[in-house]
C-alpha cells in the first residue's frame, strides 16, 4: 500500500478506558484502564477467554452497549473525532460507514427474511445516497470481491441458502461496503470449520492490504493470533496482562497468563520429538512457573481388540415423493473401518459432515447402522445387546451445558449409570460418587450441587466421573473439549491421560481440532464426507500427510508461530461439500494404499485432482 | 409452488374427514334422533309419526346409501332439510352467513388496528408507562368473556345511556348508516378482547426480536430506526402474531354465537342455538359444517400467508 | 427447585386469591350458608338485608349464596375436564415426541382435526346429541383440550430430547420407558404445569358461555353463565341480578389469568434461572 494512502486514514486510539456493567447490587467493573493505538493498515489482536472483556471493548467503541445499564469513561478516537461524546445522530452515521463490525455466529448475524442483496445494499443507501439501481450493481460487485461465486444469481437470495462460510463472506462484503476506516473482527472465525476459516482469514487479509484499513481483531486463538496480527492485547478479567508486538510477545512473553495461554495453545509439530501421547504443561496463572509434565509410557497392548468396526455404513432419507419413492439420502457414513486396541486413543478428524460424530453414535449404539458391524470386545453391537454392552462403552458429549439433567444433583447424575444396571445399592452409590469425583478432581462435597451452579470446565469433568462409574474398557469422546476455554481444555485433555495411564482405557477421540488431537493420541482417522481417506499411527500422519483432504486439512489450521505464517496464496477457495447424494446413488468402490506400515491412504477419486 | 399445492390437498382431506365424523356422530346417539326430536315437550312419540318421519329423512336406508347420498347433496350445497319446518337448511345458512362474516370482519380489524401498533410501540418503550398501563389493560380485557362484555355494554350504551338501541339488525342497502351502528356494539365485543390478544403476542414477539444477532447487525450498520424497526424488527416479529391470530380465528368463529345471541344479530348463531334446543340435527351439523369448512379454508389462507412472508418454510 | 424465596410480595396476591376462592368452593357445602335453592317467591327482587348480603333474585333465592356454588360448580367442571384432557393428551404427545414416524403423524393429525372444530360449536353439537348437563360437558370440554396439551407435550418433548443428556442416559443403557419417564417428563413439567391453569382458566368461560346459553349446567343449579343470561331478562327490574354475576364470573377469570401468567413467568424453561446459564 501506498504512503499516501495509509497518511489520509484515521487511526484508532484508546485510551483509559474504564467500562462497567449495573445489575441489581451495583456496578461491576468489566474493563479497566484499557489503551492502545491501532495505525491505519495495521491489525491489532485483543486475546483473551470468556470474561476477558474484549467482546465489551469492540462494542464499545461503535456505542453497541445497552445505555441504560452501561457506564463507560476515557476516551475513544477515530483520528481526532472522540467516539464517546457523538451525538446519536453522528454515531449512526459512523457506523457501517468509517467504523464496520462483524460478528461471530454468521448463522443468525443476518436477517432471515431479507434477501442477501438488499442487506448489503440498504447499508449502502443509507450511508451514500444512491439509488437502489445503483445500490445493487454495488452490492453485487462487492459479493464478487468477496469471492461469493455466481453473485448476480445468488443477490436474491436468503441467508439459510448459503453456508456458514459463505454467510460470513456476506458480513465482510456489508462491513466493506462504504469502505471503512477501521474494521472490528469479533471472532469471526470461532464457528466456522478449519478450512473455511482459513479461507475467511486470507480474505480478511486481502481486503485489508487493498484497502489500507485498520482491523482490530477479538479472539481466543493463539494461532490466529499468530496468523494475522500486527500486534496483541492480551486480556484477563476485564484488564490488560502485556501487550506488544506479535513476535516479541510469542517470542518472550513475560505475564504467567499469556505463558499460561501460549503453552495450552497447541504447536502442531510440537509432537514430533515424542512417540507417545504426552499432557500439556499447565502454567499457574500467579506464578507463572509450569508443572513438571510427566512423560508417558505407552499404555497400548495391541492383544487385546477392544472395538472392531467392519464396513459400517448410515444413511438418512431426506427427501422422498409423495409416493414414497426417496428422492435423496445422506450418506452420513460410508464403509467406515476400524480398530481400536486396548490402552490405545484413536482420533477421528474432520469438518461438518464428515460423519466423524455419526460414527462415534454408531459404535455406542444410539443409531443403528444401515450396513456393517461393530464389535465390542468381541461382542457384536445390536438393538437387544446394546443396553448390556453400554457396560462397556460410554460416551463424553461436546456440550457440558446440556450433556447433564438439569433436575438431578451431581451425586445422582453420576451414580444414574449404576442405577440403570442395578448394581450398587443407594449407599455404595454415595460412596462410588464421592471417589469418583475425587478422581476426576473435583471435591467429594459437590455431590449434592446441581450442575448449573458449575463452570463448563467442572462440568465436563462431572460427565468424565459418569462416564467411569460401569468401568468401561471403551470411552468415546465426541469434541468433549472443543467448547471449553483454552486453558480448561489442556487440564481436561491431562485429565483423560491419567486415567488412561492408571485404568487402561481406549479412547475414541472425535475433534476437528488438530493441534489437540496431535497431542493425544496414537492413531489418526481423517474423515471427509463420511468415508475415511487416510488412517495411520499419529506421527506419520502428521509428518506426511498423503491425502489431498488430509494436507488441506493440516495445512489449514494456524500456526501459533509469526515467523511460520502460512503463503496465502496456496489456500484454495472450496467449499466443503455436502453428503447429500441423489436416491439412486451408488457409491465407487474405493481402495486403499498402504503407504507405511499401519498408515493407509485411499486413492484420491477425480475430484482431487485439482 | 409445489408446497401450496400440498397444503391445499391437504386441506381438502380434512375437510372430508369431517364431514365423515360429523355423519357418524349421528348414529351414536342413544336412542332414536326422530325420537328424541318428537318427544321434546316431554310427551312420548307416536311410532307410527317417529316411522313416518323417519321415512321421509331417509333413516332406514343402509348407512353407506345415506353416507354417500350425504356427499353427493354437499357437492351440489344441500345440507338437508330442517327437522323442525321443512325449510332448506343451505339457503338458511347462506341468508344469514354474511352477517356472520361481516361481525368477524370487522371485530378482526378492530383487533388488528389497534393491537399491532400498541403492541409494537408497548415493546419498543418496555417497561415505561405506555407499556405498564396497555400490559394490565390487555390483560384486563382479555379476561371479560365475550358474553358479558356484550352485556355490559348493552347495559351502558342502551340502558343507561339510551345512545343506541340494544341491539337488531338493518340491512345494508336499507339504511346503511344504521347498520353500521348496530354492527358496531357486538363486532367491538369480540373485537376488543381479540385486541388484547393481539397486543400481547405483538409484544412479546417484537421483545423476543430485539435481542437477536440480527438487530444487532443492523444497528452496526449505522441505519436509521424507522428501517430497522419496519425491515429488520417487524418483519420477524409479526410471523409467530399471523400464527396466533390464526388460531384465535378458531375461537372467533365460536365467540360469534354468544355475541350475536346477545345482540340478537341475525347471523348463523340463531340458527344454531334454535337448532341445538330442538335437537334438530340436519341445521346443527349443517352450521357446523359450513362452519369448520370456512376455519379450513381461513387456516389455508394463513399457511400460505406464512409461505410468503417467511422464506425458510417455502423449501 | 433450587432458589425460590418464599417471601410475601404483591405478585403473589392472585395465588392467594385463587387459594381462598379454591378453598371456600371446596368447602361450600359444608359452610354455614343458606341453601343455594330455597325460593321465597313473596321477597323476589329485594335489596341486600342482614340475611341476604347481595339481596335476593327473582325467586327469592339468595344471591350471594348462589354465585358460591356457582364457583364452585364451574370450578368443578374446569378441573375435571382439564384433568381429564391434561392425562390424555400429555400420553398423546409423549408418545408422538419420543416414537417419531408413524405414531407421531397418527397423533398430529387427530389433533388438526379436533382443532378443526371451534370449540364452543363442539360443545353444542354434543348438546344436541347427548342433552346438557356436566355429564356431557366434561367429556366434552376435555375433548377439546386435549389437542394443546399434546401439542405443548409434543414440542417440548422434540425440544429436550434432542438434549445431550437424553442421548448420554440412552447411552448408558437406560430403556425407552426408562427414558420417558424418568428423564424426559420431569424436564417438561413446567410447559404442562402452565398449559393446565391456562386449560382450567378457559374452560370456566367457555362452560359460562354455554350455560348463558341454556346449554350447560342445568337450572335449578346455580351457574354464572346461566345468571347472567337470565339476569338480561330481567335487566330493567333489577340491573343488579345481571351485574353482580358479571363481576364474579370476571373476577374469577381474572384471578386464573393473572395466576397463570404468573406460573409461566416462574416456569418458562427460557428463564435463566431454571437453564442454569
Amino acid at each position: 500500500m501506498s504512503i499516501s494512502e495509509t497518511a489520509t486514514r484515521p487511526g484508532l486510539s484508546i485510551s483509559d478506558l474504564n467500562i462497567s456493567f449495573r445489575n441489581k447490587d451495583g456496578w461491576t467493573s468489566v474493563v479497566r484502564n484499557l489503551g492502545f493505538d491501532i495505525a491505519p493498515g495495521e491489525t491489532v489482536a485483543i486475546v483473551g477467554e470468556s470474561g476477558s472483556g474484549k467482546s465489551v471493548t469492540a462494542l464499545s467503541v461503535l456505542g453497541l452497549l445497552p445505555q441504560q445499564s452501561t457506564r463507560i469513561e476515557g476516551s475513544i478516537r477515530l483520528g481526532d473525532r472522540q467516539l464517546l461524546s457523538l451525538s446519536p445522530k453522528d454515531l449512526k452515521a459512523l457506523r457501517g460507514n468509517e467504523i464496520a463490525m462483524i460478528f461471530q455466529e454468521p448463522m443468525t448475524s443476518l436477517n432471515p427474511t431479507m434477501c442477501i442483496g438488499e442487506q448489503i445494499a440498504e447499508s449502502i443507501i443509507a450511508h451514500r445516497g444512491i439509488s437502489k439501481a445503483e445500490a445493487k450493481v454495488e452490492a453485487i460487485r462487492l459479493m464478487e470481491k468477496v469471492h461469493i461465486p455466481s453473485a448476480a444469481r445468488r443477490y436474491g437470495e436468503y441467508p439459510h441458502q448459503f453456508s456458514g462460510g459463505m454467510r460470513q463472506r456476506v458480513m465482510i462484503a456489508i462491513a466493506l461496503a462504504c469502505k471503512p476506516a477501521l474494521l472490528i473482527a469479533d471472532e469471526p472465525t470461532t464457528a466456522l470449520d478449519v478450512t473455511i476459516q482459513a479461507q475467511v482469514l486470507n480474505l480478511i487479509k486481502e481486503l485489508q492490504e487493498e484497502e489500507g484499513m485498520a482491523v482490530l481483531f477479538i479472539t481466543h486463538d493463539m494461532g490466529v493470533v499468530a496468523e494475522v496480527a500486527d500486534r496483541m492485547v492480551v486480556m484477563y478479567r476485564g484488564d490488560v496482562v502485556e501487550e506488544g508486538t506479535t513476535t516479541e510477545i510469542f517470542a518472550n512473553a513475560r505475564h504467567p497468563y499469556t505463558k499460561a495461554l501460549l503453552s495450552a495453545a497447541p504447536q502442531l509439530g510440537s509432537m514430533s520429538g515424542s512417540s507417545n501421547p504426552q499432557p500439556f504443561a499447565i502454567y499457574d496463572i500467579n506464578t507463572g512457573l509450569a508443572a513438571e509434565a510427566s512423560v508417558l509410557k505407552s499404555t497400548v497392548d495391541t492383544s487385546e481388540i477392544l472395538l472392531d468396526v467392519k464396513d459400517l455404513s448410515v444413511r438418512f432419507p431426506v427427501q422422498q415423493t409423495i409416493f414414497g419413492k426417496v428422492t435423496a439420502r445422506v450418506h452420513a457414513v460410508e464403509n467406515v473401518s476400524l480398530t481400536l486396541a486396548r490402552g490405545e486413543t484413536l482420533a477421528i478428524v474432520g469438518e461438518s459432515g464428515s460423519g466423524k460424530s455419526t460414527t462415534g453414535k454408531l459404535i455406542t449404539g444410539l443409531l443403528h447402522p444401515t450396513a456393517g458391524k461393530v464389535e465390542i470386545c468381541g461382542k457384536p453391537m445390536r438393538i437387544d445387546t446394546r443396553q448390556s454392552l453400554s457396560r462397556s462403552v460410554q460416551m463424553i458429549f461436546q456440550d457440558p451445558f446440556a450433556s447433564l439433567n438439569p433436575r438431578l444433583t451431581v451425586g445422582r447424575a453420576i451414580t444414574e449409570p449404576l442405577r440403570i444396571h442395578k448394581l450398587a445399592s443407594e449407599k455404595e452409590q454415595d460412596e462410588i460418587a464421592a471417589s469418583l469425583l475425587t478422581r476426576v478432581g473435583l471435591s467429594p462435597e459437590i455431590a449434592k450441587r446441581y450442575p448449573h451452579e458449575f463452570s463448563g470446565g467442572q462440568r465436563q469433568r462431572i460427565c468424565v466421573a459418569r462416564t467411569l462409574a460401569l468401568k468401561p474398557s471403551v470411552i468415546i469422546a465426541d469434541e468433549a473439549v472443543s467448547a471449553l476455554d483454552v486453558s480448561v481444555k489442556a487440564q481436561v485433555v491431562n485429565l483423560l491421560l491419567e486415567l488412561q495411564q492408571e485404568m487402561q482405557l481406549g479412547f475414541i477421540f472425535i475433534s476437528h481440532d488438530m493441534a489437540v488431537v496431535e497431542r493425544i493420541s496414537n492413531r489418526v482417522a481423517v474423515m471427509y464426507l463420511g468415508e475415511i481417506v487416510e488412517i495411520g499411527p499419529r506421527a506419520a500422519i502428521f509428518s506426511n500427510p498423503v491425502h489431498p483432504y488430509t494436507r488441506r486439512l493440516i495445512e489449514a489450521v494456524p500456526v501459533p508461530d509469526p515467523s511460520r505464517r502460512r503463503d496465502r496464496h496456496k489456500i484454495a477457495d472450496s467449499e466443503i461439500r455436502s453428503p447429500v447424494r441423489p436416491g439412486d446413488y451408488v457409491p465407487p468402490a474405493r481402495t486403499y494404499r498402504e503407504v507405511s506400515s499401519g498408515h493407509l491412504v485411499q486413492d484420491a477419486g477425480p475430484e482431487w485432482a485439482a | 409452488m409445489f408446497w401450496f399445492l400440498r397444503r391445499g390437498f391437504a386441506s381438502l382431506v380434512m375437510l372430508w374427514v369431517i364431514v365423515t365424523l360429523v355423519f357418524m356422530s349421528i348414529h351414536f346417539v342413544p336412542g332414536d334422533p326422530v325420537e328424541l326430536l318428537l318427544s321434546q315437550d316431554g310427551g312420548s312419540a307416536d311410532p307410527a309419526t317417529v316411522q313416518m318421519i323417519r321415512e321421509d329423512l331417509g333413516l332406514n336406508r343402509p348407512i353407506i346409501e345415506q353416507y354417500v347420498e350425504k356427499l353427493k347433496g354437499l357437492a351440489s350445497f344441500d345440507l338437508g332439510r330442517s327437522m323442525v319446518d321443512d325449510s332448506s337448511v343451505s339457503a338458511e345458512i347462506a341468508r344469514r352467513l354474511p352477517r356472520t362474516l361481516e361481525l368477524i370482519g370487522l371485530a378482526a380489524l378492530i383487533s388488528l388496528v389497534i393491537g399491532i401498533p400498541a403492541g409494537i410501540y408497548a415493546a419498543l418503550h418496555t417497561g415505561r408507562r405506555f407499556d405498564r398501563a396497555a400490559s394490565y389493560v390487555a390483560g384486563f380485557a382479555q379476561g371479560i368473556p365475550v358474553f358479558v362484555l356484550g352485556t355490559l355494554l348493552i347495559l351502558v350504551f342502551s340502558q343507561m345511556l339510551k345512545l343506541t338501541s340494544a341491539g337488531g339488525f338493518v340491512a345494508f342497502s336499507q339504511a346503511p348508516g344504521k347498520h353500521m351502528m348496530l354492527l358496531l356494539m357486538p363486532s367491538l365485543s369480540i373485537g376488543i378482547g381479540l385486541a388484547a390478544i393481539v397486543f400481547r403476542i405483538t409484544r412479546a414477539s417484537t421483545l423476543e426480536v430485539l435481542p437477536l444477532d440480527y438487530v444487532r447487525t443492523a444497528r452496526a450498520k449505522g441505519l436509521g430506526d424507522r428501517r430497522i424497526v419496519l425491515h429488520h424488527i417487524l418483519r420477524n416479529a409479526l410471523i409467530p402474531v399471523i400464527t396466533i391470530f390464526a388460531l384465535q380465528i378458531g375461537s372467533l368463529l365460536g365467540g360469534t354465537v354468544l355475541v350475536e345471541y346477545v345482540f340478537n344479530w341475525p347471523g348463523l348463531s340463531g340458527m344454531l342455538v334454535s337448532g341445538v334446543n330442538a335437537r334438530d340435527y340436519p341445521t346443527v351439523t349443517g352450521v357446523i359444517l359450513v362452519i369448520s369448512a370456512l376455519l379450513i379454508g381461513l387456516n389455508f389462507l394463513v399457511d400460505v400467508l406464512y409461505g410468503l412472508t417467511d422464506p425458510r418454510v417455502r423449501k | 427447585m433450587t432458589g425460590t424465596s418464599l417471601k410475601f410480595t404483591p405478585r403473589q396476591i392472585p395465588a392467594y386469591l385463587l387459594a381462598l376462592l379454591l378453598v371456600v368452593s371446596l368447602l361450600a357445602p359444608v359452610l354455614p350458608l343458606q341453601d343455594p335453592l330455597a325460593m321465597d317467591t313473596a321477597a323476589r327482587f329485594a335489596g341486600p338485608s342482614a340475611q341476604h348480603l347481595f339481596g335476593q333474585d327473582e325467586f327469592g333465592r339468595d344471591i350471594l349464596v348462589r354465585l358460591v356454588f356457582a364457583l364452585r360448580n364451574s370450578l368443578i367442571v374446569a378441573f375435571a375436564a382439564a384433568i381429564l384432557a391434561g392425562v390424555i393428551g400429555t400420553a398423546l404427545g409423549v408418545l408422538a415426541g419420543y416414537s417419531r414416524g408413524l405414531t407421531e403423524m397418527l397423533a398430529m393429525r387427530f389433533i388438526d382435526i379436533v382443532l378443526c372444530f371451534p370449540p364452543l360449536l363442539l360443545a353444542m353439537l354434543a348438546v344436541t346429541l347427548y342433552g346438557p348437563g356436566p355429564v356431557t360437558l366434561i367429556p366434552v370440554l376435555a375433548i377439546v383440550f386435549v389437542p394443546s396439551f399434546t401439542r405443548v407435550a409434543h414440542a417440548s418433548v422434540l425440544s429436550v430430547r434432542s438434549q445431550d443428556y437424553v442421548e448420554a442416559v440412552r447411552s448408558m443403557g437406560a430403556s425407552n420407558a426408562r427414558v420417558m419417564f424418568s428423564t424426559i417428563l420431569p424436564n417438561i413439567a413446567g410447559p404442562l404445569i402452565v398449559q393446565f391453569s391456562f386449560t382450567v382458566a378457559v374452560t370456566v368461560v367457555l362452560e359460562s358461555g354455554l350455560s348463558f346459553l341454556g346449554l350447560g349446567v342445568l337450572p335449578p343449579a346455580p351457574s354464572l353463565g346461566l345468571m347472567i343470561g337470565t339476569g338480561r331478562a330481567t335487566l330493567a327490574q333489577a340491573p343488579m341480578l345481571l351485574v353482580w354475576p358479571c363481576a364474579a364470573l370476571t373476577a374469577m377469570i381474572l384471578i386464573l389469568n393473572a395466576f397463570c401468567d404468573d406460573l409461566r413467568d416462574r416456569l418458562d424453561p427460557k428463564s435463566s434461572k431454571i437453564r442454569g446459564q
